[in-house]
């Protein structure tokens, strides 16, 4: 009940910025942080929780996004619509890749490898189909009225980006406060031993990828309506998978507020470095990787957890991981 | 209540369970004993589902739950626990416990609640809120019997409990186990330690390379010389024939 307390407080200040913010920049740059968070707790459902460590969250994430805009370009149906539709597409994409591979019994590496390579299918096709506008990519044409999911104030942008992300957060808090979750965190803690006190892995496990898949597809329908504007590499490239793991293990796996500390620990410190080095290409990459080995090798409960880490480097049992 | 008609179960030509034929009646305590590498914990795996045999079929309750999958076999009411202890690391006791309370109650506080109530009954309510990582090795064991007990099991499979405890807790726990019969639930169970097998329960089966070669009460199976033999060799059910003839003159 305290956690829940603290996050709708957390998200009702978040909630507050543009009224005294009136810098769009900073604005946007809260706006990438939140979107961030989004997409760090999407994948967090399917990792921290189910134990499943997917490489590939841009193929749910591009599912939702070029959902939306084909949608709205081919078929003319409305983004609101499509938002819904990007969402379950989304998921039902993660429950077809989830089917075939927890089937096969795959985890840790073999399981990232093999949603990383979908994601990459995905990627190669929707560069040779031509309704997705192949290589070229799509563009939504601006038509900026709330009923077409377009706005002219950033803070309504702003406000839909909160929403969304409030809602993955109260998914989870109810998930670490139910028996879905319970059952998640066995599976992922000892699928077999789950498995003999009457635990279904198999449904468990799937339950976990819908969900995360439904979010990672509503955060991808939020990038299309905000930026307008796809392409294959930008929907199904790496930067978006990679972006969702490191927000979460950043933050902390498995833990409430993890990703939302990971996005906003990350962005600032993105921004730092912009001021310090210059935008040179490729170089937050280069930052974004070195942090994830820091983290990995020193806080690898991230964040939230770091206070336990340290604790148990104190304690000298050397066992800083679960 | 539990029905295991020939079966059998090779991994690659070892044959591990061999034409094994066991009833397990209702409101009993049942033991599975044997040397090492006899197939007891094998057994155990192709009743619950965990490996699939080879042939033969299992029926619990009247139903054929050959091949079922382990987690229908834990819902329709029998449960086992694991001789190697596989706690959920990093979670809290009463949390271990709840995901088997969960199999029957919805509710997180319900279920909670029954872990407390759960755990006060096997002995680790002073330990709800610890790291179930951080357990004892007596702590563990009594977490495996916690969680498949938080289940409401009609039959519970227990692989080895005592194993690697010391003579108090091995004392600390038969009554435990006594306890839970007494509340209805049967109880099969493989052990090691004699002075268990012999003190709680009402009908033996003994293995021996993935045979049965024995079965009865407790005290006549002790005394069966091919069981003598399966576990101190060849010839000492003889010798300790003589030498109690002897003794006894």
């Amino acid at each position: 009940m305290r956690q829940l307390i603290i996050l709708l407080a957390i998200f009702a200040l978040i909630a507050l910025t543009p009224l005294w913010l009136t810098s769009e920049f900073w604005l946007n740059a809260v706006l990438l942080t939140v979107y961030a968070a989004l997409l760090g707790q999407a994948w967090n459902i399917l990792a921290g929780f189910g134990g499943q460590f997917s490489f590939g969250h841009a193929l749910f994430f591009g599912t939702g996004a070029y959902c939306v805009a084909v949608l709205q370009i081919q078929f003319g149906v409305n983004p609101w619509i499509g938002f819904v539709l990007g969402g379950l597409l989304g998921a039902l994409v993660a429950l077809a890749m989830g089917f075939l591979t927890f089937r096969y019994g795959l985890r840790g590496s073999y399981f990232a490898l093999v949603t990383l390579a979908f994601a990459e299918v995905f990627r190669i096709l929707s560069n040779s189909v031509s309704f997705t506008g192949a290589g070229e990519g799509i563009l939504i044409p601006l038509d900026r009225q709330a009923s077409q999911m377009q706005f002219t104030q950033l803070s309504s942008y702003f406000w839909l980006i909160c929403a969304i992300t409030l809602a993955c957060f109260l998914t989870v808090w109810w998930l670490q406060n139910g028996r879905l979750g319970a059952r998640m965190m066995a599976v992922r803690d000892n699928e077999e031993a789950a498995a003999a006190i009457g635990v279904n892995a198999m449904s468990v496990k799937l339950q976990a990828i819908a969900l995360s898949g439904f979010f990672s597809g509503l955060a991808g329908v939020f990038y299309a309506q905000k930026f307008l504007y796809l392409d294959p590499s930008i929907a199904f490239g790496p930067a978006v998978s990679v972006e969702s793991l490191l927000v979460a293990i950043v933050g902390g796996i498995g833990t409430l507020f993890g990703p939302l500390l990971g996005a906003a620990v990350l962005h600032i410190f993105a921004e730092l470095v912009r001021h310090v080095i210059g935008d040179e290409p490729g170089l937050s990459m280069a930052v974004y990787g070195s942090i994830l080995v820091i983290m990995v090798l020193f806080a690898p409960r991230g964040i939230a957890g770091i206070g336990r880490s340290v604790r148990s480097v104190l304690k000298g049992t050397g066992d800083a991981g679960r | 209540m539990l029905d295991v008609k020939a079966l059998s179960k090779s991994f690659q030509g070892l044959q591990a369970v061999d034409n094994v034929t066991m009833k397990v009646a209702e409101g009993s305590i049942v033991s599975l004993i044997g040397p090492n590498g006899a197939g007891k914990t094998t057994c155990f795996a192709l009743i619950t589902g965990f490996h699939a045999p080879t042939s033969g079929t299992v029926h619990f309750d009247a139903t054929d739950i050959t091949n079922m999958k382990p987690h229908r076999i834990a819902t329709r009411g029998m449960v086992r626990t694991f001789q190697i202890v596989q706690p959920f690391a990093g979670q809290t006791v009463r949390e271990n416990i709840a995901v088997g309370a969960h199999l029957k109650i919805a509710g997180r506080r319900d279920a909670l609640n029954k872990a407390q109530e759960i755990a006060a009954k096997v002995g680790l309510g002073a330990m709800l809120d610890q790291d179930a990582g951080d357990l004892t090795v007596a702590g563990r064991k009594r977490l495996e019997v916690a969680r498949a007990l938080a289940t409401d099991p009609k039959l519970l499979l227990l692989d080895e409990v005592m194993a690697g405890l010391n003579p108090s807790e091995i004392r600390d726990i038969i009554p435990v186990i006594k306890l839970l019969r007494d509340e209805g639930v049967t109880i099969f169970l493989i052990e090691h330690v004699m002075q268990a097998v012999m003190s709680l329960s009402d009908h033996t089966f003994v293995l021996n390379q993935g045979k049965l070669i024995a079965e009865g009460a407790p005290a006549k199976v002790a005394r069966d010389p091919q069981v003598i033999e399966a576990y101190l060799g060849k010839g000492m059910a003889k010798r300790m024939a003589d030498q109690g003839a002897g003794s006894d003159a």
